[in-house]
């Protein structure tokens, strides 16, 4: 890679919300007098500091920030190669990173007066984010979520229902993610007037891939003032490592290190039952072109045709057929590596975590997991890597037993 | 100048509102969808829009959003499409087709290409919903360059303020959308649209013609009765999924033209 390619890679997206050829504002003429009110809301909130006091506080005193950053003694043990350390969003209050962007929306959407809030869910994490702090805020709320991942999430829809959130089951099209938010965007539509669109990810038209990052880089900042601590004053990772749907917590980690040329930079998408032909997996990169869904022109899984296709994952917050634009950029830039990892070795990435760190993740960050177990037995024991441990795996023990062949009396049935 | 522009030019002479009906491509086949298409101008359509199915209609309600399914499911295509007009132009050289979906579809066959197709199959405009005036070089600029109108959507929530972005690169006629919402939902009210034409109409010359929320005949009347025509779309398209023969679909388009015709 040239050196002339680090100028800075922390500029984007530019005033038409574009990284490069990805990005963009591909929506219905309805929705784009919102979208350019929201971008004149945030740019003024951006550079507010009372906006990011009010943020800094509810991170520490309600999302339990910052998290930890976490040396993990055994796993560097038993990979016997680079030293690990796990960013522990798992431990934020609901359970994932997904909380740090819905916060600033939600603050958002109090500062621009809404009072109704909408959002897509996959895995439902982004979901109970959503209920969460509308419950907290005394905010509408209401979740389109997958019929195939109600079934497949049905804990989380619990939880969305008991903090007050009105859960809509989606059969449009095959019932997850991306269906979910094509109704999301059909609601936004028809409630114009009172509704803040809250997306859980770093995709959607501009501004949400760069408004979500920003939420989301809290994690790759606290990152290295942490590891400063514990390393010492300078050192920086050598490789971040993060799983990736949609991308946000990788976004979030991966933001505040683009410039630092020293710094590998890994994004690891779900390949299903493997990126092969039969398209069973959700590797947009790995195995898609660019394209034109949900307000951004971005790396999808089409057909010849150029028709949208569905992912296949056993992470439900993984199942999404696109990549946020950035990451679509930072891939064709070469800025970052972008590799997929199976279902099946995300299974054993995860009984890995429970065994020797006494942790149970999510399945989305044992994909980021499974591929450090290919990686940190090649490298030297001075090379730093930091995984962003995104997620908890309280969702997923139905579908991991089901996997394992365990029976748990009176679990929801799977499929 | 297109067929479009002939069309309005021709309407406006004999003092007539333009019934424009809108069919999704490939609905519920390819041969059945031929034989509705080709039947659409003896039943009073003035110019025919013709939906390109597409997976993921962010705009369209559960009605055109079904009828694309089918229209993929029974193997419609971007090519069949093309395929589709050119066959109709083979018996009518003068009925406009302009052809409305997402972007997608159009950007993996490469723009350059989809108008030099679109052109070939005797396509005369082009209405892509997720393309908003922010993306103009995209697809409208090239477009009209190719010879094509590009028919932007006005909506209620087109301010003044940005109303002259949206008109700026507009040819053909402007399409305003009656409602806030996804098509099929509520119904059109002529008392809400008729001052919002008025509106766009003081900034253009261009014909605007509503749809959305129009579903019979006196509605037709109606909203025709307050703009330069108006459009149908779910409605017929509801008609075909009934199940009903093409014939008698057409008797449905039928009278929905006739009431946009007695406006």
């Amino acid at each position: 890679m040239s050196n002339d390619l680090f100028n800075s890679f922390m500029t984007g997206p530019d005033e038409k919300g574009r990284f490069g050829d990805f990005g963009g504002r591909f929506v219905s003429e309805t929705l784009m007098p919102l979208i350019l009110s929201l971008e004149e809301h945030y740019e003024a909130a951006k550079t507010d500091p009372s906006f990011w006091a009010e943020m800094d506080d509810l991170w520490t005193h309600y999302v339990g920030r910052p998290s930890p950053l976490y040396y993990a003694a055994r796993m560097t043990e038993h990979f016997g190669g680079a030293k690990i350390y796990l960013k522990r969003d798992e431990l934020n209050h609901t359970g994932a990173h997904k909380i740090n962007n819905v916060l600033g929306q939600i603050l958002l959407a109090r500062r621009m007066g809404k009072k109704r809030i909408i959002a897509e869910t996959g895995a439902g994490q982004h979901g109970v984010a959503t209920a969460t702090v509308c419950a907290k805020f005394g905010l509408k709320c209401v979740v389109y979520m997958g019929a195939h991942d109600v079934e497949r999430q049905a804990p989380n829809v619990f939880r969305m229902r008991l903090l007050g959130a009105e859960v809509v089951p989606v059969t449009s099209g095959r019932g997850t993610l991306k269906d979910a938010m094509n109704d999301a965007l059909r609601d936004w539509v028809t409630n114009v007037h009172d509704t803040f669109y809250c997306i859980g990810t770093v995709a959607g038209p501009h501004p949400y891939p760069a408004m979500v990052r920003d939420f989301q880089s809290v994690i790759g900042k606290e990152v290295r003032w942490q590891l400063a601590e514990q390393e010492g004053e300078g050192r920086l990772p050598d490789t971040v490592i993060a799983a990736i749907g949609g991308g946000s917590n990788a976004m979030g980690l991966f933001f505040p290190f683009l410039d630092d040329k020293s710094v590998n930079i890994i994004g690891v998408e779900a390949g299903g039952k493997g990126v092969n032909a039969k398209m069973e997996h959700c590797a947009s990169l790995t195995g898609g072109r660019p394209g034109v869904l949900h307000g951004n022109r971005t790396y999808l899984l089409q057909d010849d045709d150029g028709q949208i296709l569905e992912g296949f994952s056993i992470s439900a917050g993984l199942d999404y057929p696109g990549i946020g634009p950035e990451h679509s950029w930072l891939h064709d830039t070469g800025r970052a590596e972008y590799v997929s990892i199976t279902d099946a070795e995300a299974l054993e990435a995860f009984q890995l975590s429970c065994a020797l760190e006494g942790i149970i993740p999510a399945l989305e960050p044992c994909h980021a997991l499974a591929h450090v177990a290919k990686i940190a037995p090649n490298l030297p024991a001075d090379h730093i890597l930091v995984m962003n441990m995104c997620g908890r795996g309280d969702k997923d023990i139905y579908t991991v037993a089901r996997h394992l062949g365990f029976d748990m009396e009176g679990a929801p049935e799977g499929r | 100048m297109t067929r479009i522009d002939a069309k309005f030019a021709d309407l406006r002479a004999q003092g007539k509102k333009a019934f424009v009906a809108y069919v999704m491509a490939g609905d519920p086949d390819y041969d059945t969808s031929l034989e509705l298409v080709k039947g659409l101008p003896g039943a009073g359509v003035d110019v025919i829009e013709l939906g390109m199915p597409f997976t993921d209609p962010m705009a369209d309600g559960p009605t055109i959003q079904l009828a694309g399914q089918r229209a993929l499911a029974a193997g419609q295509t971007l090519q069949k499409t093309l395929d589709m007009a050119a066959e109709f132009r083979k018996g009518d050289d003068t009925t406009p087709i302009v052809m409305m979906g997402y972007y997608n579809p159009i950007y993996n066959r490469g723009v350059a290409r989809f108008l030099d197709d679109a052109r070939a199959a005797g396509i005369d405009g082009l209405i892509v919903v997720d393309l908003p005036p922010e993306e103009d070089e995209e697809l409208c600029i090239p477009a009209a360059k190719a010879g094509l109108n590009f028919i932007r959507l006005a909506t209620p929530t087109t301010d003044n303020k940005r109303l002259p972005k949206v008109l700026e690169n507009t040819s053909g006629f402007v399409y305003y959308v009656s409602i806030t919402g996804i098509t099929g939902s509520a119904e059109a009210e002529a008392a809400d649209v008729a001052p919002e034409v008025a509106r766009i109409k003081s900034q253009t010359d261009l014909p605007v013609i509503v749809g959305f929320g129009i579903n019979s005949p006196e509605k037709a009347e109606a909203i025709a009765g307050v703009a330069d025509g108006c459009v149908v779309g779910s409605a017929i398209v509801g008609e075909l999924a009934k199940g009903r023969p093409v014939n008698e679909v057409l008797n449905f388009v039928a009278g929905l033209s006739g009431g946009a015709h007695r406006a």
